[in-house]
């Protein structure tokens, strides 16, 4: 974390005066400490509690005998879960949004928050201000499903990858980006030498945004992966659906996948139960799994967007 | 450069323009400006609907609910986690309450689903072990809004936490030397130095919240929604959708589409010139 560095490079009063803690500063820390676990249990347990589920036996997790650690530990959740096409068609076709989500969306940010950092470009303010209002006032939901439509996108895979190609935030984030860490000199050299504005952008720009287009590509992947409501509306034929759509058929409105005869009934209920534990892991598992190694970017992204908006 | 601008001009500004179907009478063959005008004829018939009060009622009462629990506990969150000297503790915290950001919707209304659900939910195997009743928690729309809000906590405040950590991180600190030659405990110097270093980035996120007041988080509430607690859930997005795209009937729902985005803008620009008056700091 950004602040504890910061914290730890500041010279320490504390260490070096001899002021005691008072008694009430005490008490208060220990109220402090004493919260901060229930909030961490508050979160935690959740989480646990779902991966516990997933891995215990059917019966187990609908007779209610998981609370804390896996019961008559099992994969069969996980088995009958990559058993289902429709899920593993949905995985697919989200990595496939995901991929190239991403890629439009952060080249098309970039397209424009680097001309918006530069002090010399005409317009700025106005292009700036053109932006930020589609963040206070939107012609709402059906005009924007109409326009979609007739751009012929309705039913596409384009209609997941275009019309919400680029978040206003972000922009600002890389604007910010660009104003404080690449200087107005670097462009005015390369005029100088002569470098034409593609090659100055594809060789000098590019790699020095590294960081900028790290933190992009990871809030429009995860975006683009959670993302389901524009698949809801722009969406028809079920082998074009990302896996958000599948999740909500299978999990939320509980639709049965395949007929099965009276003496399964119960067996197979409880199996469908245990394989919404399952698909829920599943689900979240490529973000959390990249979670902690990508943490410090996100913080990252989230600060510099914040220092001025 | 033009490619984006492309973008929001097609995306964003043509239905702006597009809008002006709330004054028509949509007719698929003859498009939005061949269609007939109809005056304010939708707006009319919005304002009669006896459904109105209850849609407005239900979108205020849960913005103004998540307002109310949910911008102070991140801040809460980050003034405790700044007082914490021991690092390990710290981060543990920081990373475990962040991670639930990342869970996605449909996940999030899936995991209340089998946590809440009367017969084989945990919350209610463990309210029956102690000797409570089963509660069908979903189905009552008292309960609707609680759900709502404090799952929203659940997943959001450390991410949302993020923003006041760096803003204490970035308070002066002569100012903390100077609280304590003054003989400031702990309590006062949270409230004399850490909460004014805080204030610029609050209301900044609170003008922001503000301003989505009319646009609750849909997504959610749209999946959490069943016809048991539809009394409390039902609010106007959720109902453009239905009457707009599932129904078909454009006009009238671009017409109460309009009207909610025109509310925003307007609860914005009032919080904004009221922040800016009293705290001299604003969004523009």
């Amino acid at each position: 974390m950004p602040n504890t560095q910061t914290n730890a490079g500041r010279p320490r009063i504390k260490s070096s005066s001899t002021i005691r803690e008072s008694w009430g500063d005490r008490v208060f820390i220990t109220v402090v400490y004493f919260m901060l676990t229930v909030v961490l249990i508050a979160v935690l347990y959740p989480l646990i509690y779902i991966v516990s589920s997933s891995l215990s036996s059917p019966a187990a997790v609908s007779s209610g005998k998981v609370w804390l650690w896996p019961i008559d530990l099992t994969f069969d959740g996980y088995k009958s879960v990559l058993r289902n096409d429709q899920v593993l068609t949905g995985y697919a076709n989200s990595l496939f949004y995901t991929a190239c989500g991403t890629f439009i969306s952060v080249a098309l940010t970039i397209m424009i928050a680097y001309p918006l950092s530069k002090k010399t470009f005409v317009g700025r303010s106005s292009l700036m201000m053109f932006i930020t209002f589609t963040m206070l006032f939107s012609g709402g939901l059906i005009p924007t499903y109409l326009v979609v439509k007739t751009m012929g996108l309705i039913d596409t895979r384009w209609a997941l990858l275009i019309p919400n190609a680029v978040w206003v935030w972000q922009v600002i984030i890389a604007r910010t980006f660009f104003q404080n860490s690449i200087p107005e000199e670097l462009s005015e050299a390369a005029d100088i030498d002569g470098c034409s504005d593609i090659r100055f952008i594809f060789s000098i720009i590019l790699p020095l945004a590294k960081p900028i287009i790290a933190v992009l590509s990871l809030m429009y992947a995860v975006g683009q992966w959670n993302a389901y409501f524009d698949a809801l509306i722009y969406l028809k034929s079920q082998s074009l659906y990302p896996l958000q759509l599948i999740l909500r058929s299978i999990l939320i409105l509980n639709s049965s996948t395949g007929n099965m005869d009276a003496s399964e009934m119960i067996k197979q209920q409880q199996m469908a139960e245990l394989m919404k534990y399952s698909l829920i892991v599943m689900a979240s598992l490529p973000v959390l799994i990249i979670y902690p190694f990508v943490q410090r970017y996100f913080v990252q992204g989230m600060l510099i967007g914040s220092v001025k908006g | 450069m033009l490619p984006p601008i492309a973008y929001f001009i097609i995306f964003k500004y043509v239905p702006m323009v597009n809008a002006v179907l709330a004054f028509k009478d949509y007719n698929v063959i003859k498009g939005i400006w061949g269609s007939p005008w109809a005056g304010t004829k939708y707006f009319e018939l919005l304002f009669k609907n006896p459904a109105f009060v209850t849609l407005i009622k239900n979108t205020l009462y849960i913005s103004f609910y998540s307002l109310i629990v949910g911008f102070p506990i991140p801040i809460l969150l980050a003034l405790a986690l700044n007082e914490i000297k021991n690092i390990r503790f710290k981060k543990t915290v920081q990373m475990v309450t962040y991670a639930p950001y990342f869970i996605s919707t449909v996940v999030m209304v899936s995991i209340i689903m089998l946590f809440l659900s009367p017969r084989l939910g945990i919350v209610n195997t463990i309210a029956g072990a102690l000797g409570f009743e089963a509660v069908n928690f979903l189905g009552e729309p008292g309960l609707f809004r609680s759900i709502y809000v404090f799952s929203d906590v659940w997943q959001g405040m450390g991410y949302s936490a993020v923003i006041y950590l760096a803003a204490l991180a970035g308070v002066d600190p002569s100012l903390y030397e100077a609280a304590k030659v003054d003989g400031a405990n702990r309590i006062q110097k949270i409230i004399n130095v850490d909460l004014p270093g805080l204030l610029p980035a609050a209301v900044i996120i609170l003008i922001l919240s503000v301003g989505n007041i009319m646009a609750v988080g849909f997504e959610k509430i749209y999946l959490l929604q069943n016809p048991l607690n539809l009394s409390a859930s039902e609010i106007i997005s959720t109902y453009v959708y239905k009457i707009g795209l599932l129904n078909a009937n454009y006009s009238f729902a671009t017409a109460v589409g309009l009207f909610n985005s025109v509310i925003n803008l307007i609860l914005l620009l009032i919080v904004n010139a009221v922040a800016k008056r009293l705290s001299n700091t604003s969004l523009w």
